[in-house]
């Protein structure tokens, strides 16, 4: 066992986390932790903008994307952190602007923006441009842009370190944060960080579902983590599926495609969004449009062989527009699916992309413990953290944006809590519980195979608790998912070594999702209403009389099976009454 | 479709099913794992595809359900990540970007791919290699904007045509096919490498940029841009399409002609 020793450490180095650790490597020691290298987070996925009201191509102002970003998530935001985020935008794409990053430009030089969905003008009068890009590879620039800061800032990284645990010290105010314990897959060695504060940046667990946008990586560490401490998770049975993948892949084309005119078409050509959402059409929110696709294959509508898809059509943008700001999803198209967008239209279908809850914070990025208390020196950002900002349904181009000012904000109160208090000591035999895990994973008890739970994990998660859900789905779900966690118990990896362990790792990151698919499924049963992302067909009205709050989930007791406790928490308003989402 | 979970006494040994249209092809992977072997080996695995898998595929479904110990990096799956660089029938490429159709042989004939780690890069297990001297490389040639003064209170001006002259270079995402496909740099890996050229090109070109005489003189160090021998095997690798041997002709010709 290795033991270090920083003031703050950051787990996971995508945009949420290299964001921190800006801030944070300026002011304190810090170290970044993560399972791969900087380069390859899922960040680098995202494609087609950043909101901020610039306003620099048409008038916008920081208000109107407040009240949007509450809108689209179906009041169920707190609207204090979605006013700080909107506010913080500007500055935010300013910044990243100054650290280098490639912006598309307009014809006077300044920072081009375009359209995206649920980004209005004057509450909802038409969309707006206000999303900031660099092509289709906006996430891909800032994770870049990020990455070439932290070099420049001299950024002390832990590449392919797996943080397992963290470490909690009991005092007389509650736990405190003290520090983290990764296993270090080039050597299988355990190492213990100790630290003033943790921050958690570890993204999302869209490897629940088997048609993803999401990375095989994205497995929820972090939520997991903080869930097995007994500290709660929010909101989780809020889960967005992205309106384009590529059918049958789960690839991600961007909305930004939409946003430059992009239309979606059912088998018989017809642009369906006109019915769904008469003023805004393709570019109403995401759960709107994920929704209104898949009414229109289950009522017959498809196109294909099987009607089980429908068409995003770009024909008419021109190869111009397609090669100079579309291109890398020009090239998924030809490579992946052998449609050349600029021919013909092509074949998409709703894919598992966001988690809107995660670990609760306040707007400084503190974790909660509760309701009222924070847990001192742990903070988390972006998508595994829950501020919330996202509320139901997260808005297009918001989690760049997320992970920008709350990353940023993140670090600087990691770095100025570690500046004004002193190392805690660590609880006694820190690394204990991992060297455990690791031993008991690594052990011979059963001959049930990583994949074959994962698989199945992932069909029934699909089939069960994806765009629309019943009572009698996710029971199924939680039946399955029960029974699977039953089976994991008895799992068997084939590779006992030290080095570069990736048969090890798969079967750890297994027993977190499997985890978090019970959380999710858990609160959607609980949610008997449908709101924003969450859409249950035996209830389909939103009601605000019951379920205007988030939900809090506490794991009770030790072990994978133990059970789950839902709690509530209320929703803060400031100036923007629940109405009606129409658009 | 519900997927139904029945207690079992366990799954491994069972192979999933064959799906509709597939076709056995033999995946022959080159294996190294200094905990327990002295030397490389190759091992051969004969297992069902879909001409629409990716090479990708075909490695997780052999480590998933035939041995385990198969080691290799991967994340995104769809070319953005740049996690999967491996020499796949002796060209580097990502393996979530080759699809076994094109990989196929005429007429009926049993398809055999060959799987090796990118060159240069010590291995550190089967197809991971050691990826911190092409890192170092990139680090090393001042990868970030470098610009002196005051900043602007707004973002800087810059032309459509200023963003366009670097645009190519942007598109980076650091997967060293490049690199490790330069005859050049196999035998002599204290040159830089074309990645870590192409990350200096992408901001001496940036009209934002102060910062190019500096990196100019790092790479006219004798490791630097003169060592490039202009094979256009970079170039070819290249999985985002960067026009690589460019990239290094213009930083040539910035140094030969003192400006940019």
């Amino acid at each position: 066992m290795q033991f270090h020793k920083y003031d703050v450490v950051i787990i996971g180095a995508g945009g949420a986390g290299m964001r921190a650790a800006i801030e944070s490597g300026q002011r304190a020691r810090t170290a970044v932790l993560t399972k791969l290298y900087p380069t390859r987070s899922h960040t680098g996925a995202a494609q087609g903008g950043m909101c901020a009201a610039l306003a620099n191509v048409e008038e916008d102002n920081w208000e109107w994307h407040t009240f949007d970003t509450i809108k689209g998530g179906d009041y169920l935001v707190d609207q204090d952190a979605a006013e700080i985020m909107a506010k913080e935008a500007i500055d935010a794409v300013l910044d990243l602007e100054k650290m280098g990053l490639p912006f598309n430009r307009t014809p006077e030089g300044k920072i081009d923006q375009r359209r995206f969905g649920g980004h209005t003008r004057n509450h909802g009068e038409a969309a707006v441009r206000r999303a900031c890009y660099a092509a289709d590879r906006t996430g891909h620039m800032i994770l870049q842009t990020l990455y070439q800061n932290c070099v420049k800032h001299g950024i002390e990284f832990f590449n392919e370190f797996y943080v397992l645990d963290i470490c909690l010290t009991e005092t007389e105010n509650g736990p405190v944060c003290t520090g983290a314990v990764a296993y270090e897959l080039a050597t299988g060695e355990i190492h213990v960080f100790q630290a003033k504060s943790v921050v958690f940046a570890t993204g999302g667990f869209g490897k629940v579902f088997k048609t993803t946008s999401n990375a095989h990586t994205l497995t929820g560490d972090g939520m997991g983590i903080v869930f097995r401490k007994g500290l709660p998770l929010e909101d989780m049975e809020f889960y967005q599926f992205h309106p384009t993948g590529l059918a049958g892949l789960g690839i991600l084309l961007t909305e930004g495609a939409r946003g430059e005119g992009a239309i979606l078409r059912n088998a018989s050509g017809e642009r369906f969004m006109e019915r769904y959402a008469p003023t805004i059409k393709d570019l109403a929110p995401r759960d709107i449009v994920a929704r209104s696709m898949a009414l229109e294959v289950l009522e017959g509508r498809g196109a294909g062989p099987n009607k089980d898809y429908v068409l995003l059509d770009c024909t008419h943008l021109g190869a111009e527009v397609l090669e100079t700001k579309l291109p890398d999803i020009t090239e998924f198209a030809r490579t992946y699916l052998a449609v050349d967008p600029v021919h013909e239209p092509v074949p998409v279908y709703p894919t598992a992309h966001y988690a809107m809850g995660g670990i609760p914070t306040n707007v400084h990025g503190e974790v909660l413990r509760d309701n009222d208390n924070i847990v001192p020196g742990l903070y988390a950002a972006g998508e595994c953290a829950c501020v919330s900002v996202h509320g139901a349904n997260r808005l297009g181009t918001n989690s760049l944006l997320d992970i920008n000012v709350f990353g940023r904000r993140a670090g600087i109160a990691a770095a100025e809590y570690a500046l004004a208090h002193e190392h805690v000591d660590l609880p006694e035999n820190p690394a204990a519980s991992v060297e455990a895990q690791i031993a008991l994973a690594l052990s011979e008890h059963g001959q049930e195979r990583v994949a074959d739970i994962r698989t199945e994990l992932q069909a029934t998660m699909d089939a069960n608790a994806s765009v629309y859900r019943t009572e009698d789905t996710l029971k199924q779900a939680l039946h399955d998912v029960q029974a699977l966690k039953e089976r994991y118990a008895h799992i068997s990896v084939q590779d006992k070594g030290k080095r570069f362990n990736t048969d090890l790792l798969e079967a750890v990151e297994l027993g977190f999702l499997l985890e978090l698919a019970e959380v999710l499924v858990v609160g959607a049963l609980a949610r008997k209403e449908s709101r924003g992302g969450h859409a249950r067909e035996d209830y389909p009205n939103r009601d605000d009389t019951n379920f205007m709050r988030h939900s809090m989930f506490y794991k009770q007791g030790e072990g994978l099976t133990a059970d789950i406790r839902l709690d509530y928490k209320p929703v803060t308003f400031t100036r923007y009454k629940p109405m009606e989402r129409k658009y | 479709m519900t997927a139904t979970a029945e207690t079992t006494t366990g799954s491994r040994g069972s192979q999933p099913p064959v799906p509709d249209g597939a076709v056995t092809v033999t995946v022959k992977i080159r294996r190294f794992n200094p905990e327990f072997d002295d030397e490389p080996r190759w091992d051969s695995f004969d297992i069902p595809a879909l001409p629409s898998d990716r090479v990708l595929n075909l490695l997780h479904y052999i480590k998933w359900y035939v041995d385990g110990t198969l080691t290799f990096r991967r994340s995104c799956a769809h070319g953005i990540c740049g996690s999967d660089a491996m020499r796949i029938n002796g060209v580097n490429r990502l393996a979530c970007k080759v699809l076994l159709k094109d990989l196929l042989e005429k007429g009926g004939k049993q398809t055999t791919i060959t799987i090796e780690p990118i060159k240069g890069l010590p291995v550190n297990k089967d197809l991971l290699v050691d990826m911190e001297p092409f890192f170092e490389a990139f680090r090393a040639v001042k990868p970030y904007l470098v610009t002196y003064g005051n900043e602007p209170t707004r973002e800087r001006i810059q032309s459509v045509a200023d963003r366009e002259r670097f645009d190519d270079t942007t598109k980076c995402i650091l997967c060293a096919c490049c690199t490790t496909s330069c005859p050049v740099y196999w035998t002599e890996g204290s040159y830089f490498g074309p990645a870590a050229i192409v990350n200096a090109h992408r901001f001496i070109f940036d009209s934002r940029d102060e910062g190019a005489e500096e990196r100019l003189d790092i790479l006219n160090d004798i490791d630097g841009v003169w060592r490039c021998r202009t094979t256009f095997n970079c170039t070819d690798a290249c999985p985002r399409g960067i026009q690589v041997t460019k990239a290094i002709q213009e930083v040539k010709r910035a140094l030969l002609f003192k400006r940019v």
